[in-house]
């Protein structure tokens, strides 16, 4: 295994899952975790100066809202000082003209803000945050004009799909040099919204259209990362570019994860940084070399040529529909239970039922 | 989209861009927002170049200087080169 083990390239940092958003697609997991469990600043440091010895390149401060976290402008100066590229993914409701030049003088180097929609009113029913869209679009404007570069980040979904080409055109007015078009992942928080955030193929099949067009129109002037929802592809996406080859995510108590979405994964034993090393979690540690390679496919995967392309797919989204993570992703058109993908396709309700929002359990009243 | 380049443009990074020499796989990466990417050895070479103060022209000078190579030739290649890392937004000038 040695002779073939990667450096990891990227690390997803989850300060906290505190978030005055409530998405519906969220990508942390259904159970959140308690701001009294979260890394504390010197933990998170040690991390850092782990990650950095490892060869991680990036580190991208995410959460729920990084911004939560008093100590985010100290981790970003102590990742920078170590000669990571370090990168924000915020909501931009806390960034503001207090908060964001602390950030710029840490060293910062960029910013991936996300909307929910470039409609306010929708924007705000799926945030649900009143005056939030405001929020973010003054945080774009102070981003811009610090010069720092800044992505912006859309999730679609049903209602909002067909406005991807007004999307586009805001990002280039907003001065944003790249920007995610990312169809809604479904996981999590995605999986138990998905009838209510599935577009239908002719909404996708507009969205496609939208980004090729832009593409030209924006050529040299805005990249776009464009996501398509892969319950409509014939082949799965290669998550995360195979399981523990390039990507680290940081859970905010320190669990260490192949992909954000693995705590779903039943009968192994979540490492974590206040147990082990960064070092020994990545190399040894049962999680992260549980999927790692080909020897764990099953067939049709294991004699596919495309089996070193996208490593089988997603684990986590053969667990959530197949009932096993081993099970090659049902996305796939080759896999055993691929007819569920296209049962849930046939079966999408014609009115999307009502969102069931990201929201702290009752048990646990430290939201903030 | 793109600036005509010219002899005195003075080549910088696109703020946010940087070339970094990666110590644990011993090679360099220009490292940008959300993706870090490999440069071949000859782009790594113009790119270790690049210091905001830099003209194309004195950029083409040094390496035709560094690699006994026609100053003409040279001049082509890294203006293509340029060209293209100015439209992926690596480089503005």
């Amino acid at each position: 295994m040695t002779d073939t083990l990667l450096s990891p390239m990227s690390l997803l940092a989850e300060l906290t899952h505190r978030c005055p958003l409530q998405c519906p697609y969220c990508s942390n997991p259904l159970a959140l975790e308690p701001r009294r469990n979260e890394l504390t600043t010197a933990e998170w440091i040690s991390v850092l100066d782990q990650a950095a010895e490892m060869g991680v390149l990036q580190v991208h401060f995410s959460g729920g809202e990084p911004m939560s976290r008093p100590d985010l402008p100290e981790l970003v100066r102590h990742a920078v000082g170590l000669g990571l590229y370090t990168n924000l993914i915020t909501s931009g409701v806390l960034l503001n003209e207090k908060t964001f030049p602390v950030l710029v003088e840490a060293g910062l180097d960029h910013v991936q803000l996300s909307f929910q929609d470039i409609d306010t009113a929708n924007a705000e029913h799926v945030g649900g945050m009143k005056g939030a869209q405001a929020r973010k679009l003054e945080a774009a404007r102070l981003i811009a004009a610090d010069g720092m570069p800044l992505t912006l980040n859309f999730v679609i979904y049903r209602e909002n799909a067909a406005r991807v080409p007004q999307m586009l055109d805001a990002a280039v007015e907003m001065g944003a040099r790249r920007v995610e078009i990312a169809h809604t992942q479904y996981y999590g928080w995605g999986l138990a919204n998905r009838d209510a955030l599935m577009p239908t193929p002719a909404q996708l099949e507009l969205t496609t259209q939208a980004v090729e067009a832009a593409r030209v129109k924006y050529a040299g002037r805005l990249t776009i990362d464009y996501v398509t929802p892969d319950y409509y592809a014939d082949r799965p996406k290669p998550c995360m570019g195979g399981w523990g080859r390039r990507f680290i995510n940081i859970s905010p108590s320190g669990r260490v994860l192949p992909c954000h979405a693995a705590e779903t994964i039943p009968n192994v034993t979540f490492p974590d940084v206040r147990h082990d090393t960064l070092a020994w979690i990545w190399r040894e540690s049962p999680l992260f070399t549980m999927f790692r390679g080909t020897d764990w496919m099953p067939q049709p995967c294991r004699s596919c040529d495309q089996r070193e392309k996208d490593w089988g797919g997603c684990r986590c989204q053969a667990l959530a529909l197949a009932g096993d993570a081993a099970a090659t992703d049902p996305v796939c058109s080759r896999a055993p239970d691929h007819d569920r993908i296209v049962k849930v396709l046939e079966t999408l309700p014609a009115e999307p039922p009502p969102f069931r929002y990201r929201r702290y359990t009752r048990a646990t009243d430290e939201v903030g | 989209m793109t600036a005509s380049l010219a002899e005195d443009s003075i080549i910088r990074f696109a703020r946010g861009v940087r070339l970094q020499h990666d110590r644990v796989r011993e090679r360099w990466i220009i490292q940008a927002p959300e993706r870090a990417f490999i440069p071949d050895p000859v782009a790594a070479e113009v790119l270790k170049l690049v210091d905001g103060t830099r003209t194309l022209g004195q950029i083409v000078a040094e390496l035709a200087s560094r690699f006994a190579a026609p100053v003409d030739v040279i001049g082509r290649d890294v203006h293509v080169m340029i060209t293209d890392l100015i439209n992926r937004q690596v480089l503005v000038a």
